[in-house]
């Protein structure tokens, strides 16, 4: 939980974007683009914790993809330590790339079935070459205590361990390489709710010891709240309010973050996913509105949010927003006609 | 250069020595399984007699000189007679006949299993232009006409056993190549090979450690149901005369048996020995590889297991030997009910 402004950035992405080719049905038929990540910039700091927010299908794991050179992105650029990830020689890149690791959100297919504890928290030591058996293991047996294992569990295998294990298996291989840069891909959710606590502490814990830079990706606010200091808010490829988390939770500006938050606070904790202020599901990330993406969903929705573009905007300092009803329109659209809202019931608010 | 000649060598090794653990422990599982257990049995049998034939057989199964002993019945000194038409032993050909059927079995099936693999891993871990070239080669192959040409092939290049494995492995790999791909597809993007790209992880580290060693069930399991398929395919080839002239095999002694008279002088055994020995060799390989089917995938219900012995054996190849095997034996049956009236 460091927050010192005056550190460098360590991860900065220059307008992103990442868009998938989908077939047409018919062959003659224009190809279509899924756009995953349209246009995201951000910086995060060497030592922080940075927080990625948003639905199913936002585009968060394109993010950590296109962040760790796992996915080339279409439009802007990757720079990691002030390097250009994607125009670096690959032997460069390579080494690079070390630096980064994952962890991910399925315990199940993240470990080989087929390896022991030691061949899956010792491959990375492997690949990287260099080191003899006796070093590989007595580091391995060091990592296995540091995330709560035990050298008994050494020559077991996956099928062996429980959820929360498997995950700490999954983290002691991720840090193996003393990696200074960490994205932890939605690390609890496909856990259960008991053994959370458990390793969100067990990750902090890793990062005060470390000194790594955690990118933490997650649709669970509260977790957010409490252990990232800069956040994301997503929605269908797009930055809807980003800035320092608690500006954001204590002032959230965008509507579809207040409905995030909302659902959050108002639910008990078992139901937290449920969106209740919000009709509709995410739409298609397949052609998605020129203005707002939000547009559809957005109890405030006016006629000009579904074709002028919502760029981000400094609200107050380090927080910043994209939305015409927060902002409002640019000078070039800004009418009356423009100025009417969608949605007759809520348009006196 | 020297260095990591050496170094691919040694991982070549260690993968080598990887698969026949693999192979080892699945024996194990096999024995524990009752049947697999049988089948186990069956093909350790199979092999001694494959290997001692010259042991265990009484007489020399090539000896047609016998001219007293011709069409002896089954008796102690001949254990299932001799032939009508020359006065071979039998059983003594029973047994030879093992080492054709084993020899081409096993050799295609191994064949198979690398070629599969290979192309199989090829398209679905490097993708692109490799991965269209070989599933359009695979469709290609799955439209030819396999008996035509095997036919034009033995008699353009001469009838030999090493012919008939060169067409089945030309023609086998095929439906193996596309299941490894598709499997090859799901592990390639499992999240342990993104660990360990992430780690640097170069292709050949993904290839041998971890798509290959995930995909050796799946082959070692495929060649034993190839093995079944193709030992019952080559005793339909050898039938129809486009094996080795100069070799025994059951195949070729059903022809024979046919061609000899046995049905017209009630000499059952004479069918029936090759028959059993075919029998035997398909049902103990089929048995293996449905029971290593079983192993693998325990959900799968063991009930079904003979619907798949004949699902596997469904395949268009067979299906031609068998329809011409047919023809053949409708022509046999009516020449002799002409000869009768
Ligand atoms: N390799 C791919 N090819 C085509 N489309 C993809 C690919 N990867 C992701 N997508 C699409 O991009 C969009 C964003 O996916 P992404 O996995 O980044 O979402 P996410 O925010 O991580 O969702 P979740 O919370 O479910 O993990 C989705 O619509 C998805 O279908
Ligand atoms: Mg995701």
């Amino acid at each position: 939980m460091a927050n010192d402004k005056t550190r460098e950035p360590i991860m900065v992405l220059e307008n992103l974007s990442v868009d998938f080719p989908v077939k047409g049905a018919l062959p003659f038929q224009k190809r279509k683009l899924i756009q995953a990540v349209t246009d995201v910039s951000l910086t995060i700091a060497s030592g922080e914790t940075f927080g990625i927010v948003g639905e199913s299908g936002c585009g968060k794991s394109t993010i950590a993809n296109a962040m760790v050179g796992m996915v080339k992105p279409t439009g802007g650029k990757v720079i990691f330590k002030g390097k250009d990830l994607f125009s670096l020689p690959r032997e460069e890149f390579k080494e690079l790339r070390r630096d980064m690791q994952m962890i991910f959100q399925d315990p199940f297919s993240s470990l080989n079935p087929r390896f022991n504890v030691y061949q899956i928290i010792s491959e990375p030591m492997f690949i990287r070459g260099g080191s003899t058996p006796d070093e590989m293991k007595a580091r391995v047996i060091e990592l296995l205590k540091l995330v709560g294992l035990s050298e008994k569990d050494l020559y077991r295998h996956p099928s062996d361990f429980s959820g929360g294990q498997r995950q700490r298996i999954g983290i002691a291989r991720a840090i193996i390489l003393n990696p200074d840069f960490l994205i932890c891909d939605e690390p609890v959710s496909a856990l259960d709710v008991s053994v959370h606590a458990q390793i969100l502490n067990l990750l902090m814990e890793l990062q005060e010891q470390l000194k790594m830079t955690y990118v933490f990706i997650s649709h669970n606010l509260a977790v957010v709240k409490n252990l990232c200091d800069q956040m994301i808010v997503m929605y269908l490829g797009k930055v809807m309010e980003s800035g320092a988390t608690k500006a954001i939770y204590a002032n959230p500006l965008h509507p579809y973050t207040n409905a995030l938050l909302t659902a959050v606070l108002d639910i008990d904790i078992d139901n937290q996913r449920e969106r209740v202020l919000l009709e509709g599901d995410i739409p298609s990330p397949i052609d998605p509105p020129k203005g707002c993406r939000f547009y559809q969903r957005c109890p405030f929705a006016m006629a000009g949010c579904k074709h002028v573009a919502a760029p981000l905007v400094e609200v107050e300092p380090n927080h910043f927003v994209s939305c015409h009803k927060i902002n409002g329109f640019p000078a070039d659209s800004d009418s009356a006609e423009n100025r009417t809202p969608l949605r007759a019931d809520d348009g006196q608010v | 250069m020297k260095a990591k000649a050496m170094r691919f060598l040694k991982l070549l090794g260690n993968r080598l020595l990887g698969i026949l653990r693999a192979i080892a422990g699945f024996i194990m599982k096999l024995w524990r399984h009752p049947k697999g257990r049988v089948g186990l049995i069956v093909v350790t049998l199979l092999v001694v007699c494959a290997i001692f034939a010259p042991l265990i057989a009484p007489y020399d199964p090539y000896d047609v000189t016998q001219r007293a002993a011709k069409g002896l019945s089954p008796s102690w000194s001949h254990l299932l007679g001799t032939t009508i038409t020359t006065g071979q032993d039998i059983f003594s050909m029973l047994i030879y006949g093992t080492r054709v059927s084993l020899i081409v079995g096993l050799v295609t099936g191994i064949s198979i299993a690398f070629l599969g693999a290979i192309m199989g891993v090829i398209a679905g871990y490097v993708g692109g232009a490799a991965d269209t070239a070989i599933m359009r080669t695979v469709d290609v192959m799955l439209v030819i006409p396999t008996l035509p040409l095997t036919i034009v092939l033995t008699n353009l290049f001469g009838k030999s056993y090493l012919m008939i494995i060169f067409i089945f492995v030309l023609f086998g790999w095929t439906g193996l190549a596309r299941v490894i791909r598709s499997l090859v597809l799901v592990l390639k993007n499992a999240n342990y090979v993104r660990a360990a790209e992430l780690a640097g992880a170069s292709r050949g580290h993904i290839m041998f450690r971890h798509i290959l060693p995930g995909v050796s069930h799946l082959l070692i399991m495929n060649t034993a149901l190839t093995c079944a398929g193709v030992m019952i395919a080559e005793a339909g080839l050898s039938f129809l005369g486009l094996g080795d002239p100069t070799a025994i095999s059951w195949g070729k002694m059903l022809a024979e048996a046919q061609g000899g008279g046995a049905l017209l002088f009630g000499h059952w055994w004479w069918i029936i020995a090759p028959g059993i020995g075919i029998f035997l060799a398909v049902f103990s390989f089929m048995r293996i590889g449905l029971v290593m089917e079983e192993i693998l995938n325990p959900r799968m219900k063991q009930s079904s297991s003979i619907y798949k012995i004949f699902k596997n054996l469904n395949n268009t190849y067979m299906e031609e030997v068998f329809a011409s095997m047919d023809e053949n034996a409708k022509l046999g049956l009516t020449l002799k009910a002409g000869e009768e009236s």
